[in-house]
């Protein structure tokens, strides 16, 4: 018998999310660059979506398996909406069920190769979630969260600008941060690319806006003359 | 887990090997559980980290369970999370056999079992139960991950294990001292804090915060210190 | 050759266990951990010199081994160095280097040049392919104005207005990143750089404690040791000093552990 063959490693993946908590809700960025191990392969895939009225995500990894959770996701909607009980399903249970999908997998050696932030809103009642889940299962909920590069670049930046003002920050404000993260993460990771979209989930509902390309610096490259000896 | 990292090999070059999925991780961090007479306190630090990164300053791994004990977990989170849906579960189907808690004896009892059932693929867990038993004394239960356990006194286990558990030794067992201060809830508080904020100052996986659960007849109180960030 | 011609080794690394240490290795044998300052060092440049930074703490394993470390080593009067990576490689690699330069100095009369240490230090890790294990963020003013290098641990250098090494190396470099200009003012410049010490500090578990600055122009070196203390230890709760005699004293008789003889007298002439 063949032995069974299973998702060692990613094949086309996405680099960094970014999350953060801000006054009126939950605010998601990433690229839209899709690379096939070091290949810019596809340059407009989007990694950013609405789940539900309240709840949004974003993922990093493995685009298939990405695709395969959303189909998931939608399935479970479908399902709760039908039951027509008055209940619906907000970001906490979102990231309850990626975090034992994720888990269950990597319980089977058959893991979803993806990290993923969890952001909504729970209408009526103010709150707000931020949540992350990955291939291994690990859970955890923070006011700044990062996946992949983003993690040793962005997160600094974010804890520094949200960090004890989730409460006070403008939606002006976090944009910006964001922003600004995902900049320098094009500067740095080179699996990135420099056409972004940013994701919003408020009192208001759920904007996802189009993707659109950042404004990048490079005069300070004028001044450098070799690495070395050389003048 | 260091498993697939790299090749022996007596050649001074390292050659990386394809990266391949393990199923582990450590999400480091401290627990800590003193019994007194009549109280027992059960804490850890908040930190959840991965490699040399942190992934949350608040994430809490000590858990309070539904019949009353509390359950410290430390290692990888994920492990901990599921183990304590485990034991919810099977408080429930208690309750609903016996029309009762579980006590934290029998609850000690089967954790080992639900531990040593995956002793194949186990939960990578230190786990410490602390509570108070059918009498109203404080007790302690420590354990590996395939559930080897033993009743104790007082432990510490998790990154910080090996710095905080010969502390308590001497301040709360007194070994080889002639005078043994009484064990008051107060100080052995006072001795949790300054255990922790140690700790802080030398193992790089603890910090951000103290969470303490306090439990006495009259209930269960949760205090929590901040420790600090770096 | 005849076995008394062999000549002790007149200099630099002894390799003599090399063999023996590789077959202990292959064996299983695990060699004991050195410390590393799993480190945040950066520096930049600003309108009228340049500012390096580090962290001070240093690790071994999971371990704080020194909670306020220095890592920017004096190379020249005009030349600071940051070390990142094996201490004793640090220590012993900026020490050699700046005895070298002062020998050159008092040799030539003139003042050191930033590109010649920068070039021996290169030189040195090169020839040792990695072996030595230290990742460096070299800073100096010359005749030819500041200027900023890093040099990896294999000999690879670089030289730019605004560097980073060490495990927070991303943490720093993304302050940078975002906020770096040509040509600050001083006061900025050290804000900069403190804040990407910082960043290292609070979200790289490697780096800890304070901030080192040192900042250096034409004029001179302003060296501020503990520029940023933002990690002061709390009062503790309770006091642990133990009583006088506090050990359970078990016997103190000892006459039965060893045996007393007749000796000759003491001589105290």
């Amino acid at each position: 018998m063949e032995p069974a063959t299973r998702t060692q490693n990613p094949v086309v993946t996405g680099t960094s999310v970014l999350g953060i908590k801000y006054k009126d809700g939950i605010m998601l960025a990433a690229d839209t660059l899709a690379s096939y191990g070091s290949l810019a392969r596809f340059r407009d895939v989007e990694r950013l979506i609405k789940v539900g009225n309240t709840t949004i995500i974003g993922a990093s990894g493995d685009i298939s398996d990405f695709q395969y959770i959303t189909h998931l996701l939608e399935k479970i909607l479908i399902k709760e909406s039908n039951t027509e009980d008055g209940h619906q399903l907000y970001a906490r249970h979102i990231h309850e069920y990626l975090g034992r999908l994720m888990y269950g997998r990597r319980s089977k050696h058959n893991p979803l190769w993806n990290s993923m932030v969890v952001g909504g809103i729970r209408d009526g009642e103010g709150g707000t979630f931020l949540g992350f889940v990955d291939l291994q299962g690990t859970t955890y909920e923070a006011p700044t969260i990062a996946t992949g590069y983003g993690a040793y670049i962005a997160q600094p930046i974010l804890r520094k600008a949200v960090e004890g003002r989730e409460d006070t920050l403008t939606e002006e404000e976090a944009e910006k941060v964001l922003e600004d993260c995902m900049r320098v993460l094009f500067y740095r990771d080179a699996r990135s690319i420099n056409k972004i979209q940013i994701a919003k989930v408020n009192a208001s509902g759920i904007s996802i806006s189009d993707p659109r390309f950042l404004d990048t610096e490079w005069a300070f490259a004028e001044g450098i003359r070799g690495y070395g000896a050389t003048d | 887990m260091q498993m697939y990292e790299e090749q022996k090999s007596s050649c001074p070059v390292k050659v990386p090997v394809e990266c391949r999925f393990s199923p582990y991780t450590d999400n480091g961090g401290t627990t800590l559980a003193i019994a007194g007479d009549d109280f027992c306190v059960i804490a850890g630090d908040t930190r959840q980290s991965e490699g040399y990164s942190i992934n949350s300053r608040y994430a809490p791994k000590v858990y309070q369970l539904s019949n009353g004990s509390v359950l410290a977990t430390g290692g990888m989170y994920a492990d901990g999370v599921t183990l304590v849906k485990m034991i919810e579960q099977r408080l429930e189907w208690y309750r609903h056999a016996h029309d009762k808690q579980m006590s934290s004896g029998a609850l000690a009892q089967m954790l080992s079992t639900i531990l040593y059932h995956k002793r194949m693929f186990p939960y990578y867990v230190w786990n410490t139960l602390g509570g108070l038993d059918e009498d109203g004394k404080g007790a302690v239960y420590s354990y590996d991950p395939v559930g080897s356990y033993e009743k104790q006194k007082w432990n510490c286990s998790g990154s910080a294990g090996h710095l905080i558990q010969p502390f308590l030794d001497n301040q709360i067992g007194f070994t080889h001292q002639k005078e043994k201060a009484p064990l008051t809830l107060e100080r052995v508080v006072q001795v949790t804090k300054d255990a922790f904020t140690s700790a802080t100052e030398r193992d790089i996986y603890t910090g951000d915060n103290l969470e303490m659960f306090l439990v006495t007849q009259n209930g269960i109180e949760k205090t929590r210190v901040e420790l600090k960030k770096d | 050759m005849p076995i008394n011609e062999v000549k002790p080794a007149t200099g630099g690394f002894s390799f003599d266990n090399y063999a023996r240490n590789t077959m202990l290795n292959d064996k299983g044998f695990k060699a004991p951990g050195v410390i590393k300052t799993g480190t945040t060092i950066c520096g930049c440049l600003w309108k009228g010199g340049l500012v390096l930074g580090a962290d001070t703490r240093a690790t071994e394993g999971p371990i704080v081994a020194d909670k306020n470390c220095e890592k920017i080593h004096y190379l020249a009067p005009n030349m600071y160095c940051c070390g990142a990576g094996t201490a004793a490689d640090c220590d012993a690699t900026t020490g050699l280097i700046s005895s070298k330069l002062e020998l050159h100095r008092l040799h030539t009369g003139r003042q050191s040049r930033v590109v010649t240490a920068m070039t021996m230090l290169e030189q040195m890790l090169f020839k040792y392919q990695g072996h030595i294990g230290c990742a460096l963020v070299l800073g100096g003013v010359d005749i030819n104005g500041p200027q900023l290098y890093t040099i990896a641990p294999h000999g690879s250098t670089d030289k730019l207005p605004y560097v980073t090494m060490g495990s927070g190396s991303l943490a720093a470099m993304a302050i940078f990143e975002s906020r770096w200009k040509k040509d600050m003012e001083l006061e900025d410049a050290m804000e900069l750089v403190k804040d990407a010490i910082s960043a290292g500090i609070f979200n790289d578990l490697g780096s800890g404690s304070n901030v080192d600055l040192c900042v250096i122009t034409k004029d001179g070196v302003d060296y501020r040791r503990g520029y940023d203390r933002p990690n002061e230890r709390v009062q503790k709760e309770r006091s642990y000093k133990l009583k006088p005699g506090a050990s359970t004293v078990l016997t103190s008789s000892f006459r039965k552990y060893v045996e007393v003889l007749d000796g000759d007298a003491m001589d105290t002439s």
